[in-house]
Parts: structure tokens; C-alpha cells; sequence
């Protein structure tokens, strides 16, 4: 669906040369919900922007639809970006229309007649919950309304793709949720392939199907989502996912304990093995920290558990056998 | 105590500055918007950025603006007589007004180009718009306020353009003010001709006031 194939940009200025992007390779299938993460700077922006060429890359090539995006001269480039919707951090409406009118404005800027534009501008804002709100102007209505009305304006040619730039890092957790349930609907009702950038792994964590972390201008990991953030390889990845998380104290790390961390996916998550397993094999175990959560709707727990008094090795062993998947800690 | 005062003079002078400052005006932001648009695009990481077109038409602006406009008034009387066949009257005055108040005019346009968020130009870009459909759908709505507030500053500039506009004989009320007024020390003149100047200024004002009010949607 969406290709990069060794995609390189840099920025040229007084201070030198910066690579924002440097030779990317990546593959985005359809009907997938693909998160790009990374710090600021990380080149997440250039990224998604390369993609409908907001960004001319300096080399390689990018195919959307198995459309060579990178060849296309300027009035096919025209033409396919009104295949590729965008939804932005700030939203960029436009201030001096109303809200019908941004969301008829990319049909009118292709020249649809009047009236087939009216018809799907009123579908549009009847699907989004803005009809209400037809009359209005942006500066009435709220953060979340408003990236409502830039999810209208994006479909509104009837889009393939949905690029999303940080489109939730302007709204509160609440409105965020609401967003989120929003495009992830998009997803399994028009079979819309998202590609989204965000600094924020909650967002990933509740929609993505797979994830690429960046780092200067690097893709330094990739994968399903449930198993890059279960089991993170890259330094990075680890970094932005125990943000906000607490870590353990070492000091309450019981003496001659064998420290383990166990992750639990999908149905046995919510079953007893722990518990079985140290009545079998006859070892204590206290557990540190652990989360139990959903990745993209799939359950999953993950539990730092230090065993103590027994044979933690044969525990260990059990639990694998159980489909636990066991890591140092 | 208005004895020096001749009523219907005073009516024929204002009839003329208003005919300067609506021939001018008119003429200014036709000329004025465009080079505004230009200045805006070709500047530095604009949708037309060309450092070459910038810095030309960078000078020319300056250069138009850092002359007194009575020394314009003068230079450029071939080219009235060129444009309007008369350097003399109403007619005379048009062109040098507006030679004055174009760039002028035209630097405020790009000013309040350069103050709508780059991100509705870039979200313009990604549904597909073209550079033509960018600035008049997207970047002149936008900046609308600030193109109205610019030429209401530039027509009450323009009003104190006209008073020098006797040097060409165009008349107008600041003609009279000068003529009279000032050289023959009827301060009757003077004080009718400021009042009617001033009413017009504020009358400029509220105009503009109110149509950026209409416009504005922030």
C-alpha cells in the first residue's frame, strides 16, 4: 500500500547539514493502522510528510497505491494527494470559513459540481456528529470538535490513506479516546489504511496494528505492536515506554530472590497460572510491578515477580510450558 | 466669522480630494495585493521561493518608499502626462498617489500574508491545491482582516498625500488649507478645511473598523 524505499532528506542551513531522514526502508499494508514513534527531532515529521511529498526527499522512492509518488509531476502530484488525507496537531482549518465550508473546501479546490459537494459535505458532517455546527466558524467549537472537522475535510475525497501528524497531542485524555475510537472505526468501516506519528505510546498502544520507532532519522525497530512493546529491543523503545510507568524500588528486591519478568498474552492473561505453578513446584514468589492492559485489543500482563524459598528454575519452566513467556529482569 | 470662507470652494475641494482619494485608493490595492502576494511568495521558504525576485522586488518597494512624496510628485510628472495625458487636476494627482501608496500598501499585504499559520497553506497543499488556489482560496480569506485594516491605514496615509497634490494643481481640501489657510492667514479656511479632513479620517476609520469586525472570525 504505502512503500519507502532508502528515503533520505536532509536540512541544509547556516549551522551545516542535518539527515532527518536517513535511507528508510518501510512497508505499510492495506487497511493497516501503522504508528511511526520517536523523540522530537527523531524525523517523524519529515517522515509522514515525505509521504504525500509535503517533503521532497532528497533520495529514494515512495509508492502509494503502486504509485510512484516520488516521479509524479506537479499536477499528478495534485491529484494523488487528494487520495492521501491529512489531519494535523493544530488542525490548520480555516479560520474565515465556516465549518461546512472547510469541509466542502478540498471537493470545491477539485472542482466537483456544487451540488455533488453540498450533498457530501452534509453526508460528512451528519457521519462526524457536526451538523450542528454546519454554520459555525472554527473558533467556536472545541479541540476535539475541530479535529472532527479536519477528520471530514480529510475523507471528504474519499481517501485511501489517512496521514495523522501528532493528532492528538493538542487534546486531553477524554477527547483523545474519543479521536482514537473515531479513527479506529474508520479502519474497520472503510478499510482506511492510517499512518500516524506521535510521541505519545498510549495512542499507539490502544490503535496500532504495527509500529516503527525512529530515532535520528533511523528506523531502529519495528513490529506488531503487542510484541515491540512487550518486548522492546532498542534502548529508545524501552526509554519511551517506561516513561510514566514507576519503576520498582532495588531495594525491595528480597535477598537471594531469582527476579523474573512474565508476560501473558491474549486469554491467559486473565487465568491463574502464576498461582498454580507455585502451588505445584512449591516456591513464594512477590510480585514488584506489573500492568495489565490491552494492545490494539488484545489483553495481555506483564509482571515483575521476584521467587524466593523453592525451585525457581523449575517454576520457570512450567510457566514457559504454559505459554508464558519468561525474560530476566 | 467665517467671513473668508467660500462655501461652494470648500464644496468643490472636497468633491476633488475624495475623487484623488477614491481613484487612488482603488488603483493602490489593485497594484497593492498583487505585489503584496508576490513579495509574500517569493520570499525566503515560501510556496515560490526566488531570493532573486525577493530582493528586486524588495528594492523597488524601498526605493518608492523612502522618496518624500512631494519629490515623487515632481519626478514623476513625464510619466503622468505618459499615463494620463495631463500632469494637471485630479487626473495629474492619481498616478504619483498611487506610485506612493502601492508599495506601501503592498508591504502591509505581505505582512498580513506572513501572519496566517503556516499550517493552513500546508493543509491546502495536501488536499491537492495549487499555488493559484492556495493564495485566493486559502491565504487571502484568511489574511482578510489584515488586507482591510492595511488599506484603511493606507487611505487615511492617502488623505495626507492629497494636501500635496496642490503642487500639481489637483486642489482638494489640503490645497486650500495650504493656499489659504497657511499662505494668506485665513485661519477660518484653515480650521473648516482640518475639521472636513478630519471627519473624513474618522469616517476612513470606522469604515475599515467595522469591515475587519465583518471579516474577522478568530
Amino acid at each position: 500500500m504505502i512503500r519507502l524505499e532508502g528515503v533520505t532528506r536532509r536540512y541544509r542551513s547556516a549551522a551545516g547539514e542535518r539527515t532527518a531522514l536517513d535511507a528508510v526502508d518501510l512497508t505499510i499494508g492495506r487497511g493497516e493502522v501503522f504508528g511511526v514513534v520517536g523523540r522530537s527531532g527523531a524525523g517523524k515529521s519529515t517522515l509522514i510528510r515525505a509521504i504525500n511529498r509535503l517533503e521532497t526527499p532528497d533520495a529514494g522512492r515512495i509508492f502509494v497505491d503502486d504509485q510512484e509518488i516520488t516521479a509524479l509531476n506537479p499536477a499528478e502530484l495534485r491529484a494523488a494527494r487528494r487520495r492521501i488525507g491529512m489531519i494535523f496537531q493544530h488542525f490548520n482549518l480555516l479560520n474565515a470559513k465556516t465549518i461546512e465550508d472547510n469541509v466542502a473546501f478540498p471537493l470545491r479546490l477539485e472542482g466537483r459540481p456544487e451540488a455533488e459537494v453540498k450533498a457530501r459535505t452534509g453526508e460528512l458532517l451528519a457521519q462526524l456528529g457536526l451538523a450542528e455546527h454546519a454554520k459555525k466558524h472554527p473558533s467556536q467549537l472545541s479541540g476535539g470538535q475541530k479535529q472532527r472537522v479536519g477528520i471530514a475535510r480529510a475523507l471528504a475525497c474519499g481517501p485511501s490513506v489517512l496521514l495523522c501528524d501528532e493528532a492528538t497531542s493538542a487534546l486531553d485524555p477524554e477527547t483523545t479516546e474519543d479521536i482514537l475510537t473515531l479513527l479506529d472505526g474508520l479502519n474497520r468501516d472503510l478499510g482506511l489504511t492510517i499512518v500516524l506519528i506521535t510521541h505519545q505510546m498510549e495512542v499507539v498502544r490502544r490503535v496500532c496494528d504495527r509500529v516503527a520507532v525512529l530515532k535520528d532519522g533511523r528506523i531502529v525497530e519495528q513490529g506488531a505492536t503487542a510484541d515491540v512493546f512487550l518486548h522492546p529491543q532498542h534502548a529508545v523503545t524501552r526509554a519511551m515506554l517506561a516513561e510514566g510507568e514507576e519503576a520498582f524500588d532495588a531495594s525491595i528486591v528480597p535477598a537471594g530472590a531469582r527476579m523474573a519478568k512474565l508476560t501473558f498474552r491474549g486469554g491467559s492473561t486473565y487465568e491463574p497460572e502464576l498461582s498454580r505453578v507455585a502451588r505445584t513446584v512449591g516456591v513464594d514468589y512477590s510480585i514488584l510491578s506489573g500492568r495489565i492492559s490491552r494492545i490494539r485489543g488484545e489483553p495481555y500482563g506483564q509482571l515483575v515477580v521476584a521467587f524466593t524459598g523453592g525451585d525457581a528454575e523449575a517454576a520457570v519452566a512450567q510457566l514457559t510450558a504454559r505459554g508464558v513467556t519468561v525474560e530476566a529482569a | 466669522m467665517f467671513d473668508n470662507v467660500d462655501w461652494a470652494e470648500i464644496g468643490r475641494a472636497t468633491v476633488d480630494t475624495l475623487l484623488m482619494l477614491g481613484g487612488s485608493l482603488v488603483l493602490t490595492v489593485i497594484l497593492g495585493i498583487p505585489l503584496g502576494v508576490l513579495l509574500y511568495l517569493s520570499g525566503k521558504g515560501r510556496l515560490a521561493a526566488n531570493p532573486v525576485l525577493n530582493a528586486m522586488l524588495s528594492l523597488i518597494v524601498n526605493v518608492l518608499r523612502s522618496v518624500p512624496f512631494i519629490i515623487l510628485l515632481i519626478v514623476m510628472l513625464p510619466v503622468t502626462v505618459l499615463l494620463v495625458g495631463t500632469s494637471l487636476g485630479v487626473a495629474g494627482a492619481i498616478p504619483p498617489l498611487v506610485v506612493g501608496a502601492a508599495p506601501f500598501y503592498a508591504r502591509l499585504v505581505e505582512t498580513a500574508l506572513r501572519e496566517v499559520d503556516k499550517g493552513v497553506v500546508e493543509a491546502t497543499q495536501a488536499m491537492g491545491g495549487s499555488t493559484f488556489q492556495i493564495v485566493t482560496r486559502a491565504l487571502l480569506p484568511e489574511a482578510m482582516p489584515g488586507i482591510i485594516a492595511g488599506a484603511t491605514v493606507t487611505a487615511i496615509a492617502l488623505v495626507s498625500y492629497t494636501a500635496m497634490a496642490g503642487v500639481v494643481g489637483a486642489g482638494g481640501l489640503g490645497d486650500l488649507a495650504v493656499r489659504f489657510g497657511y499662505q494668506r492667514f485665513q485661519t477660518d479656511v484653515m480650521v473648516v478645511t482640518v475639521v472636513l479632513l478630519l471627519v473624513l479620517v474618522q469616517i476612513l476609520q470606522m469604515i475599515g473598523d467595522r469591515l475587519v469586525a465583518k471579516v474577522s472570525h478568530r
